[in-house]
């Protein structure tokens, strides 16, 4: 099952330049949730916060706290033992490319020294069947390279790499941004049945995306949170005059 | 700035406008009809009636285009769904228009008779909520429409002491019964009317703040922000 996000009072910055300022957000469990903005406003930033990735980028660090359930991110967790429980799909599918699809999905499992064969077939099977994908590549689970897949195959390939490891959160970086728009409906279909088991945080530059399939959603601009609300309000009625003028694309 | 797409929003209000410009016209010249048993308005009403569905057609079209290829969103989607509601309200003050004309065009075949009712005075009162409606479209301001609705009280008042008085004239002077079921009637298209007034400016307090107050609910400040918004 999915669990809880609370995440307060958090700066990021790269070097000397600030790129979030105080944002306090709580994601509910087992919901989706999407984060919308112009390019440069910080939620992929953000996003990046949440399972440690910001850090990883030399002379970038992160004030505040972040909560994963009871796990508390960047007081005594290792970036492991996070990444465990926080699965990420990124915007351009990067499965990896000499591996079978089979290998693809159970390389997360065998990396954390998981070596029963019987069970690594069910959790293969089980991931690929969570992320649609199942139907299509089971007769060629061996036998294909991840790389050999479609583009809209390749992203659900990587939903199944991350849902292997059995996270609580999944967090999707413009997941759909490379995708036409038959395999993007595939993903939006599969975000709404996996918010089920997950809780779904997502980037996208697509708001309708973001109405369809989100419960709630936050506008982020200039680093900060304008606001955040059910998703419907922030589509049909938002409080704030930039989220107006931003989801109506009034904006720039 | 989403140029093409302010273009299209730009267009469909001042269909709206137009559309409402020839509803008022409607009304209008319904009531003077009445009030001077005037048959050459009763038919200018009538052919204005295919004007009227030939507008709203047009509007329908447009906010369905713009729906399906523009993706509208908070105050641009509001005011979209707003302007499809109102278009068929003002096709309905149209038929009702037209219903008064008729009505006319019948009386006008009988004898004229003094009756204990001022359909006149009902009548400005109606055209003046449709008037007030439109203006508080074209200002995008509640409190215009607001008023609008407290307005609705009146001539509901009016319309059932039309009727009191004029079934008591049917009982005392069954002769003048069919002018007085006429009046009856006109009442009752306008009051009608007053409805579709209503019911306009209740789509206008949606657009303007996003706060649903139909049947009579009090026009909550669903968003706070200052009003007279651009379409």
């Amino acid at each position: 099952m999915g669990v809880g996000i609370k995440v307060e009072r958090l700066n990021a910055f790269y070097g000397k330049t600030q790129a979030l300022f105080d944002i306090n957000l709580t994601v509910l469990a087992n919901h989706a949730t999407a984060l919308i903005g112009p390019s440069g406003c910080g939620k992929s930033t953000f996003i990046r916060c949440l399972n440690r990735m910001h850090e990883t980028i030399p002379e970038a660090r992160v004030e505040g706290t972040v909560h994963i359930g009871d796990l508390s991110v960047y007081n005594g967790t290792s970036a492991t033992q996070l990444r465990r429980r926080v699965g990420m799909v990124f915007q351009k599918p990067n499965p990896f490319p000499t591996m079978s699809i089979y290998e693809n999905v159970a390389a997360g499992l065998k990396l954390n020294g998981f070596r029963n064969r019987k069970q690594l077939d069910e959790i293969v099977e089980k991931s690929l069947r969570n992320s649609a994908l199942f139907d299509e590549v089971k007769d060629s689970l061996h036998k294909k390279s991840g790389a050999s897949l479609s583009g809209g195959q390749q992203q659900r390939l990587c939903i199944a790499r991350a849902l292997a490891v059995q996270p609580e959160v999944l967090l999707m970086d413009e997941p759909c941004s490379a995708l036409d728009p038959i395999s993007t409906g595939k993903i939006e279909e599969l975000i709404f049945q996996l918010k089920e088991q997950y809780t779904i945080v997502i980037v996208t530059h697509n708001m309708q995306q973001a109405a369809r399939v989100a419960e709630f959603t936050g506008f982020f601009l200039l680093g900060k949170m304008i606001e955040f609300d059910k998703t419907e309000k922030v589509f049909t009625n938002p409080s704030d005059k930039r989220t107006e003028d931003y989801v109506t694309g009034r904006f720039g | 700035m989403r140029t093409r797409f302010q273009q299209q929003m730009e267009e469909l209000r001042e269909k709206l406008l137009r559309m409402g410009g020839l509803a008022e016209l409607a009304v209008d010249r319904a009531c003077q009809a009445y009030t001077e048993r005037d048959l050459t308005r009763c038919q200018l009403v009538l052919e204005n009636e295919s004007l009227i569905n030939a507008a709203e057609r047009e509007i329908d079209e447009l906010a369905f285009d713009i729906l399906a290829t523009q993706q509208p969103a908070a105050v641009d989607l509001r005011f979209i769904l707003a302007v499809t509601k109102i278009n068929a309200d003002l096709e309905r003050v149209g038929d009702q228009a037209v219903n008064i004309a008729e009505r006319v065009m019948d009386m006008i075949e009988l004898p004229a008779v003094e009756l204990p009712v001022d359909i006149a005075r009902m009548a400005a009162a109606v055209s003046a909520m449709v008037r007030r409606a439109l203006e508080s479209f074209v200002e995008g301001k509640a409190e215009l429409a607001q008023a609008v609705l407290e307005m609705d009280h009146v001539v509901d008042r009016m319309r059932d002491e039309a009727f009191i008085v004029l079934v008591r004239t049917m009982n005392e002077k069954p002769q003048v019964t069919q002018q007085a079921l006429d009046a009856l009637l006109v009442a009752r298209n306008l009051e009608r009317v007053a409805d579709h007034a209503t019911n306009i400016s209740e789509d206008v307090i949606f657009w303007v703040l996003g706060a649903d107050v139909r049947h009579h609910a009090q026009a909550a400040s669903a968003n706070p922000r200052p009003e007279g918004r651009e379409a």
